[in-house]
């Protein structure tokens, strides 16, 4: 245990030796905010028909649902960028030696590369969090909906992180592991597009699209499955990264 | 005496290539190996499989009475490896990396302070302590590099080709480390200067095509043959 936070802190920290994080933080939070406001001016916009409506959605409904979502996909091109060096760029250095040759168990160096990282995506969750906070100073919030859409997004950001951290470790060069991480997260977000397109839609495709389980979770339906499909797949995608590390020592 | 390194009919291939073929040595406290041979003669390959990095497909390895394939965890504990290329975390200074190198070996937070700055007088390296490691010299980057391996204070202490890229009074005070370090711990390095071991080891072990060709003590060596001579005579006979 003691392992796994000293590799996810140094993880945490390295990130934010390099501009990387500093710009992903920044450049994240200029586009969110400028969405953001455009879904409150258009709140103050419809506000008196609201007022008339029986059932209306609320400020939260028009402003952080859709925040949220936006985030979603701004994270989906953004996550590869941050886990695509996180075995990968160890191996191109031959510094995943020194991991190796110390008293640690191959999960513990996944599990705490995957923490260091999965910490700056909480950071961006966080970040995002503060915007409709600030609604606060002078209009209400539902609290209950605001939790299903940081739980949603932060559940989101851990599928994304684990299917990273395995792309890196499957990819000797950590473009390479970006763009196979951005496809094998595209790919699942789209399923249900696909699903949609025939007659009758496929069960299967369904039950696997990440879009769909992330959308039931941030509509404030907090159901088990959605929450152990996520559970489910960051496991999974775990489990193939200590696999393959494993398979480090016995091929080269 | 105690062993530190039982190795026992280590067998490596990469693909249909056999690059270790049943090599067996041990290693005790106060021992100093130097493990010569030529290019590709399968040197580091068999360190490799000493710390851990690389599975044999045969053969057993013990370190201080741990089985490697067992139980790693303590195996590894015991160990500090120095491979060919110094892991070094570029944007890191000397002293932050030492600390973090420190941890991961388990040091308790107590004594970690007083171990970097063991391992960093005894490499030379009070002076660049706070300096990022990307910007220093080939030669301090090795240094740092001998540091991390014995940061924790191991037992067995494995140096892949350790005074590469050092300046001749470099080499002499890392022949000075190693010799000190022989006396607590036992020792095995790669190298290809042949003096080096004449003058610092206690024993020689020599690997030809991934095989053991030589394993002796270097006081019990024919006094009428240079170590130069019987390494080009060894190395000759396959030829």
């Amino acid at each position: 245990m003691n392992m796994i936070v000293t590799i996810a802190a140094r993880e945490f920290k390295s990130l934010f030796l390099s501009p990387l994080a500093w710009t992903i933080l920044a450049i994240l939070q200029f586009i969110l905010a400028f969405l953001f406001l455009t879904q409150v001016e258009n709140f103050t916009l419809l506000q008196p028909q609201l007022a008339t409506m029986e059932n209306a959605p609320s400020l939260t409904d028009i402003t952080v649902t859709p925040l949220f979502g936006n985030a979603a996909i701004i994270l989906l091109l953004v996550s590869p960028l941050l886990t695509m060096r996180l075995i990968c760029e160890e191996r191109r250095n031959k510094t995943l030696t020194l991991l190796l040759s110390a008293p640690l168990s191959n999960a513990e160096i996944i599990i705490g590369k995957y923490l260091g990282s999965l910490g700056l995506l909480a950071t961006i969750v966080a970040l995002i969090t503060l915007m409709p906070l600030s609604l606060l100073i002078g209009g209400t919030l539902d609290f209950g909906k605001l939790f299903a859409n940081v739980l949603a997004l932060l559940l989101l950001s851990g599928a994304f992180a684990a299917i990273g951290l395995f792309m890196s470790c499957l990819a000797n060069h950590p473009t390479v592991a970006a763009m196979s991480a951005f496809g094998a997260m595209f790919v699942l977000w789209i399923l249900d597009w696909s699903a949609g397109l025939a007659d009758k839609p496929s069960g299967l495709f369904q039950y696997l699209s990440i879009l769909r389980h992330f959308q039931a979770i941030q509509s404030g339906l907090l159901a088990t499955s959605d929450v152990s499909y996520f559970l489910l797949f960051i496991s999974l995608f775990l489990l193939l990264s200590v696999r393959r590390l494993d398979k480090e020592r016995l091929q080269k | 005496m105690t062993t530190l390194i039982s190795a026992k009919q280590l067998t490596r291939y990469y693909g249909k290539h056999c690059a270790v073929n049943n090599v067996s040595f041990e290693l005790e406290k106060g021992q100093i190996i130097g493990f010569l041979g030529v290019n590709g003669a399968g040197k580091t390959t068999t360190l490799q499989m000493l710390c851990g990095n690389l599975a044999p497909n045969s053969g057993e390895i013990v370190i201080n009475g741990f089985d490697m394939q067992t139980d790693p965890k303590a195996a590894k504990r015991s160990l500090g490896y120095v491979p060919d290329t110094p892991p070094l975390y570029k944007d890191l200074s000397v002293q932050e990396f030492l600390r973090y190198c420190a941890q991961l070996h388990g040091v308790p937070k107590a004594d970690i302070a007083a171990a970097v700055t063991l391992a960093e007088t005894r490499c030379g390296l009070i002076e660049v302590s706070e300096r990022l490691i990307g910007n220093l010299s080939k030669g301090y980057q090795q240094r740092i590099g001998i540091a991390q391996a014995i940061v924790h204070n191991p037992d067995v202490i494995i140096l892949d080709e350790p005074t590469v890229g050092l300046d001749p009074l470099q080499i002499i005070e890392i022949r000075n480390l190693i010799r000190e370090l022989g006396q607590a711990h036992g020792v095995i390095f790669s190298t290809h200067i042949l003096s080096e071991v004449q003058e610092l080891c206690t024993d020689v072990l020599m690997i030809r095509q991934g095989e053991i060709v030589l394993k002796a003590r270097i006081a019990e060596l024919p006094a009428e043959k240079s170590l130069e001579a019987l390494f080009i005579d060894l190395m000759q006979v396959q030829q």
